[in-house]
């Protein structure tokens, strides 16, 4: 993976003591809040609900053991034991005082880590395909392209006061595990006539108007990605709206533009950046693939698994990925127990998973979107005894894509923005399947849960989604079905109206019924719905 | 009756307005219904609070009771860990809430 050189070093070591600076002046009273409140959210530090929250970035979901650890000294030190791990593969902690922000910055800039442009209208962390590096199916491993990316707009002075938030995810295969076109900009590493290059999706995103991302470029050579980039986000600068912020992201000026007139826009500004390219890309790119070159996997390493032990055999059968390497899978560390809370993970669990990674990993771990952890690369002779330190720490549960494996956002019970509580949902709901059996029956069922119009828990793109909703005070779930972020990316549509914290637990199940019954051999829940369409579930929900 | 609330500036705790300081216990608010915007700048002024704002709230059994869920939440912790709310041994609590 990456490491820092001396000037990711200087810059992050530099930044924490300016924010140390500014947190002193803060608590001196010669800031106010107005005049403190941009600068503590540069850094990832917000006000929220409880206490400051603090959202650490983990670029492209790429950590090592000893990152992980830190994380988990971080949760014991300065929070409560425990971390919330994200839909954008990034971590939070909830309880953060500001008196602590400063030394928790200069802890994670030990460890090359920061909170950098992780909140604020910025082009944020960067996000990729969990399994990058590890799957089969890829063209190449996407990181050293986001790496790049990270390093462009780490910090880039045009870039720092866009109209909106900005949010960019890398994958290379045709399999979309980033849900990538659901990004401001989506790029595909694709491979033409034996060349590598970038294909460029722009517009899309969750939140209250939720958009498909067009493709606005086939095919960009690798050595102007981040000069096309540069375009988009300068036409974006130039013409997107700053009058409303609900009408600010991308997705609108493409969407109100036209995708061919946007895209038009930016091969102008294109042409013109490339009279004056930047310097020596390919000789950075060359320079960043050889922190990404493959671990030394064993070769003939065997690829047969003992599953005598029918619990093991069915979490191997749930959790684990087709790697690249014969012998070795990626395996999915579960942050969803029946009944507990999405993402979370205590200090220990954290440092559980990062010795586990050390000894059967190559000392890698990845944060996926789906608030899950992957070790991207483990020898399946290693299976049982990870799955048994594993499951003895409470991080064995065999649900990956099952309608037990949640999304949900920290909703009302954490965050100032939410309408209703997320988690609550989410708990019920994977309490009630987990005790009538159906989710083996369901097979892949992603939903997803969000506790505002805000989309966190990308209920848009759930086979089923639900968002929380206030209703005259009252916390109210509507339930949307159809939706998908992956390569067959559509936007959910909502059934009809809304239910409550019981309500909508029945009406989940209710829907699954429906597929139940209605299902042709191999369908999915989302093939089953696409199929028949929303009426037979209406009617099933409401008479 | 209307009481005041904003996040202690240090800790970033939510604290409550008792009349003459501030508590991380929601009981100890007081009706200030009138005078919200002279003690919230005041206060806020000290640095004795974050971002002060006054909210609706009904007595409850003696003690004021947030009129919204979402202060409710803030006045008691997250619901789905109760051990880190401030009444983490009150089996009922969570009525409180909801």
């Amino acid at each position: 993976m990456y490491l820092y050189d001396q000037y990711d070093q200087a810059m992050v070591d530099a930044r924490v003591e300016e924010f140390r600076d500014q947190a002193r002046r803060r608590l001196e009273g010669k800031l106010t809040e107005d005049q403190f409140k941009p600068l503590r959210l540069m850094n990832g530090l917000y006000l929220q609900l409880h206490a400051y929250m603090l959202r650490v970035a983990i670029p492209y979901g790429t950590l090592n053991s000893r990152q992980m650890h830190a994380l988990a000294d971080i949760a014991d030190k300065y929070d409560r034991g425990y971390g919330h791990f994200t839909t954008r593969q990034n971590i939070q902690y909830n309880w953060i005082k500001l008196e602590d922000a400063a030394d928790i910055l200069a802890d994670l800039a030990k460890v090359e880590m920061h909170a950098i442009q992780t909140s604020g209208n910025c082009i944020r962390n960067i996000s990729s395909d969990h399994f990058a590096g590890a799957a089969a199916d890829e063209v190449t491993d996407p990181r050293p392209y986001a790496e790049l990316l990270r390093q462009w707009s780490s910090f880039h002075p045009e870039f720092s006061y866009l109209p909106r938030k900005f949010k960019i995810a890398v994958i290379a295969s045709d399999h979309d595990r980033a849900a990538m076109r659901l990004h401001d900009i989506g790029i595909q590493i694709v491979e033409r006539d034996g060349e590598l290059g970038a294909k460029f999706y722009v517009g899309g995103g969750m939140g209250r108007t939720p958009m498909i991302a067009p493709c606005i470029r086939e095919f960009v050579p690798l050595d102007q990605m981040v000069t096309y980039a540069e375009a988009c986000l300068r036409v974006y600068n130039r013409q997107g709206r700053r009058d409303n912020k609900y009408k600010a992201r991308i997705k609108i000026l493409v969407h109100e533009m036209g995708a061919e007139e946007y895209a038009a826009a930016v091969e102008k500004e294109y042409e013109k950046l490339t009279e004056h390219p930047l310097d020596r890309v390919l000789e950075e790119l060359e320079r960043v693939r050889t922190f990404f070159e493959d671990p030394l996997f064993e070769q003939n390493a065997p690829e047969t698994i003992d599953r005598s032990d029918p619990d093991f055999a069915l979490w191997v059968d749930r959790n684990t990925v087709a790697h690249k390497a014969p012998g070795y899978v990626s395996a999915v560390i579960s942050l969803k127990p029946v009944g507990g809370i999405p993402g979370d993970a205590t200090s220990e669990q954290m440092r559980l998973m990062a010795d586990l990674a050390k000894d059967y990993s190559f000392d890698e771990l990845r944060v996926m979107h789906t608030q899950n952890i992957v070790l991207p690369h483990v020898r399946m002779a290693d299976l049982h005894a990870l799955w048994t330190a594993l499951d003895e720490a409470g991080l064995g549960s065999p649900n990956l894509d099952t309608v037990e494996d949640i999304i949900a956002c920290p909703g009302l019970d954490y965050c100032s923005l939410a309408n209703a509580r997320s988690i609550p949902v989410a708990q019920k709901i994977s309490q009630r399947f987990a005790a009538s059996g159906k989710t083996e029956a369901l097979g892949q069922l992603k939903l997803k849960i969000s506790g505002c119009i805000n989309a966190c828990g990308h209920h848009h793109a759930g086979h089923v989604g639900i968002l929380g909703v206030d209703r005259k005070g009252v916390e109210n779930y509507q339930l949307l079905l159809g939706g998908s972020e992956a390569e067959d990316v559509s936007l959910a549509k909502i059934t009809g109206p809304g239910f409550d914290e019981e309500g909508i637990v029945d009406a989940v199940e209710t829907a699954a019924d429906v597929y139940l019954r209605e299902r042709q051999d191999g369908e999915r829940f989302l093939d089953t719905y696409r199929r028949i369409g929303m009426n037979p579930f209406k009617e099933a929900l409401y008479g | 009756m209307r009481i005041l609330t904003g996040n202690d500036l240090k800790t970033g705790f939510v604290t409550w307005w008792t009349g003459s300081d501030w508590s991380l216990h929601v009981e100890d608010a007081v009706d200030v219904t009138g005078k919200e915007d002279e003690i919230a700048s005041r206060e806020e002024a000290a640095r004795r609070v974050n971002v002060p704002y006054a909210i609706d709230a009904e007595l409850h059994e003696g003690s004021p009771r947030p009129a919204h869920i979402k202060d409710r939440v803030r006045a008691l912790g997250p619901t789905v860990r109760q051990d880190l709310t401030l009444k983490p041994a009150d089996p009922d609590i969570g009525n409180w809430v909801i």
